[in-house]
């Protein structure tokens, strides 16, 4: 069960890097210069073509050679939110291209700076259409938080494994743990699921990807 | 060891490691096709309990880790007496979970099409699985090529899990060289490499032959 | 030539959705030739009606004979391939180019060899103009050219009914023509059809009986010629008043 906290945990941060990494990318992506432009899609395709594990190996095993040593935790964090922050700009960028233009140019003739215009009028709508494709991401960064099995973090599977190499009962074991994960994932869908149901602009119903 | 000296020595087990690796997706997305077809319609068209199922059987595969599901297939099954090779686990595992995957690609792209083709199909005098077979699945498998496409790249990446169950594609073989030769940084590096030219080189691909093809289609699910 | 056979008989027909009652009893008959024209205010129950009579629709209640034979959950199939239906939305196969639309259930349904198959499609898209645009695709094709396909497409499987459901309700002002007069064509060659339109043109030109309906029931019906000029019930008087109002008065003849 501790295993679960961890699985938890590992999401939470994961995610919660992503995001701080990936809101500045698309940012910089939709309104920035050449060079933000070019850089955000290098980070982008970059990061999204390396399989995870790829990722993760090379900040745990590899960065020590270099002198920077992680702790498995710390360096799954820092390989889910890396490559989180790829998928999550991409969802903020999509979604703040979303909010048409007309309403920004209708903002800035009534005056308002481009700071106040993205803040009070995009940033909302934006938002707002990033839930669903966001919720999506919650459960791909859930799921992917079992490759910390890989680095000896002792989340979800990893406990399993332990518990099953004293009870050798491995199928009963990993279904319990695809439970866990199944629970997790629908929780997590149903609330975000009653978030966005909530916080839905008439009339825009959110073209997420649904179950 | 300089790097030019490890990129000599790895890089020929790494494409060995890197072909195999290539035809694991490519079977597994294949087969991922055809089991999604097969989920798909099931879930849209059959009657209710075979409807429930199929969602039922969606669902878990989605929401559950694929590393869990390779760990069912080759440490979970032994318990009822099947076991499978490392590759064949690796096979199963990455077909049947890239099957839940597309079924619902798939029953996208059939949302996409709208109602009024299947009862133009029926006012003809069509039978539904007839219509279904001659009207919507051609325009479906259409629409759905993004998406498979999409498919294709992600399962590049994520056969590199395939090495936890023992499987010998690219990842393995990095991890061996690696730890053999105790230079993990850079020979990962080279991995990584490896796989941003290999999925980048598929991506640049697929993007030309779908703006060959036309597609009015729209961009239906993303992993 | 006293009694022509009866081809459609619609019979009690009833049909809610939850608390909505959109069809109440609703009969009719059509005899063979006869081209009867429904008009009424939206959300009747008027394509209801058609879309319960091939069946698309289930009913909740009412019997519907085609020629003397009930259709039934059994024999709906085989029955859909007597009866023509034309939608609002054209809805034509977007993956088939115009002859292979027309030719599909032809090949697939009655099993027609495919040279059969062929020259029927290309007789009824002669039929319909449009046998210069056999190769294009639907996306290529304008609403008109559409809509006209998609009558070939009924046609071509021999119906003895056809059912046009608010045809033109979807096309340009321009190309209202153009479907409208085949199927004046159509009417005048002797095609049992039942019409739901707002084109009263159409219905002066070539209906035998005009229906009309509100709330799911049957006002009134009768003629033409007596409905436009002297219709017994208000709510008709009122409706083809509006109706002329919005489409500007016809010149009576």
């Amino acid at each position: 069960m501790k295993g679960t906290l961890v699985t938890i945990e590992l999401t939470a941060l994961g995610l919660s890097l992503g995001l701080v990494i990936a809101l500045p990318l698309a940012f910089g992506q939709v309104y920035g210069g050449r060079v933000a432009r070019i850089f955000c899609s290098l980070y982008e395709r970059v990061f999204r073509s390396i399989p995870l594990i790829v990722l993760l190996f090379l900040i745990f095993y590899g960065f020590p050679e270099i002198g920077i040593r992680f702790a498995p935790l710390t360096a799954c964090v820092l390989g889910l939110g890396l490559r989180s922050a790829a998928y999550q700009s991409q969802i903020f960028r999509g979604a703040i291209l979303s909010v048409g233009r007309g309403q920004t140019l209708a903002a800035l003739s009534l005056g308002m700076k481009r700071l106040e215009v993205f803040v009070h009028i995009v940033l909302p709508q934006a938002l707002r259409f990033s839930l669903a494709p966001w919720a999506n991401e919650f459960t791909i960064v859930l799921k992917d938080s079992s490759l910390a099995y890989a680095l000896g973090v002792v989340e979800l599977l990893r406990q399993g494994s332990y518990i099953i190499a004293t009870t050798y009962e491995p199928m009963a074991i990993f279904l319990t743990c695809a439970a866990i994960y199944l629970l997790l994932t629908l929780s997590a869908n149903k609330i975000l699921h009653f978030l966005e149901k909530r916080l839905q602009i008439p009339g825009f119903e959110t073209r997420g990807i649904s179950h | 060891m300089s790097f030019y000296e490890i990129l000599m020595a790895s890089t020929p087990k790494l494409l060995q490691g890197l072909v195999v690796t290539l035809e694991m997706t490519l079977i597994s997305v294949f087969i991922g096709l055809f089991l999604g077809i097969i989920l798909c319609l099931s879930k849209v068209y059959a009657n209710k309990p075979i409807r429930f199922l199929s969602s039922a059987f969606i669902e878990l595969i989605r929401g559950t880790p694929l590393l869990v599901q390779l760990f069912i297939l080759y440490y979970g099954l032994p318990v009822y007496g099947i076991r499978l090779s490392p590759l064949m686990a690796a096979l199963i595992g990455f077909s049947i979970n890239s099957g839940g995957y597309q079924a619902e690609y798939i029953r996208g792209a059939i949302q996409s099409i709208g109602a009024g083709q299947m009862k133009a199909a029926l006012s003809l005098g069509m039978k539904k699985w007839q219509a279904v077979r001659t009207i919507i699945l051609p325009q479906a498998l259409r629409r759905v090529i993004p998406s498979w496409t999409n498919e294709f790249i992600y399962l590049l990446k994520y056969t590199s899990l395939a090495y936890i169950i023992g499987a010998p594609e690219m990842m393995a073989q990095a991890k061996f060289i690696a730890s053999r030769n105790f230079e993990f940084f850079r020979v990962y590096l080279l991995t990584a490499i490896i796989y941003l030219a290999v999925v980048w080189g598929f991506a640049e691909i697929f993007s030309a032959v779908e703006r060959k093809l036309r597609i009015p289609g729209t961009m239906i699910g993303e992993r | 030539m006293n009694r022509k056979n009866t081809v459609l008989r619609v019979e009690n027909l009833r049909k809610s959705y939850g608390r909505n009652v959109v069809l109440k009893d609703v009969s009719l008959e059509i005899c063979e030739g006869e081209t009867k024209v429904i008009i009424g205010p939206s959300g009747t129950g008027k394509s209801t009606l058609l879309s319960c009579i091939n069946r698309l629709t289930e009913p909740d209640s009412g019997k519907i004979w085609l020629e003397n034979a009930e259709i039934t959950q059994k024999n709906v199939v085989s029955m859909r391939q007597k009866i023509g239906f034309v939608f609002q939305d054209f809805n034509l196969f977007n993956h088939l180019n115009a002859l292979d639309n027309v030719r599909i259930a032809l090949l697939k349904v009655q099993k027609v060899p495919r040279e059969v198959a062929t020259r029927i499609a290309l007789e009824e898209l002669d039929r319909v103009g449009l046998s210069d645009k056999a190769e294009l695709y639907p996306s290529q094709l304008s609403g008109g050219q559409k809509q006209r396909v998609a009558i070939a497409r009924a046609l071509a499987m021999k119906p003895k009914l056809m059912l046009f459901d608010e045809p033109t309700s979807a096309l340009d002002p321009e190309l209202i023509g153009e479907v409208l007069g085949v199927m004046i064509d159509l009417a005048k060659n002797g095609m049992t059809m039942l019409v739901v339109t707002h084109e009263m043109g159409f219905a002066r030109a070539v209906a035998d009986e005009i229906i009309f309906m509100e709330k799911g029931v049957v006002v009134e019906k009768g003629p033409p010629q007596k409905l436009f000029s002297s219709p017994e019930k208000e709510r008709t008087r009122q409706f083809l008043n509006k109706l002329t109002e919005l489409y500007g008065e016809e010149k009576k003849q």
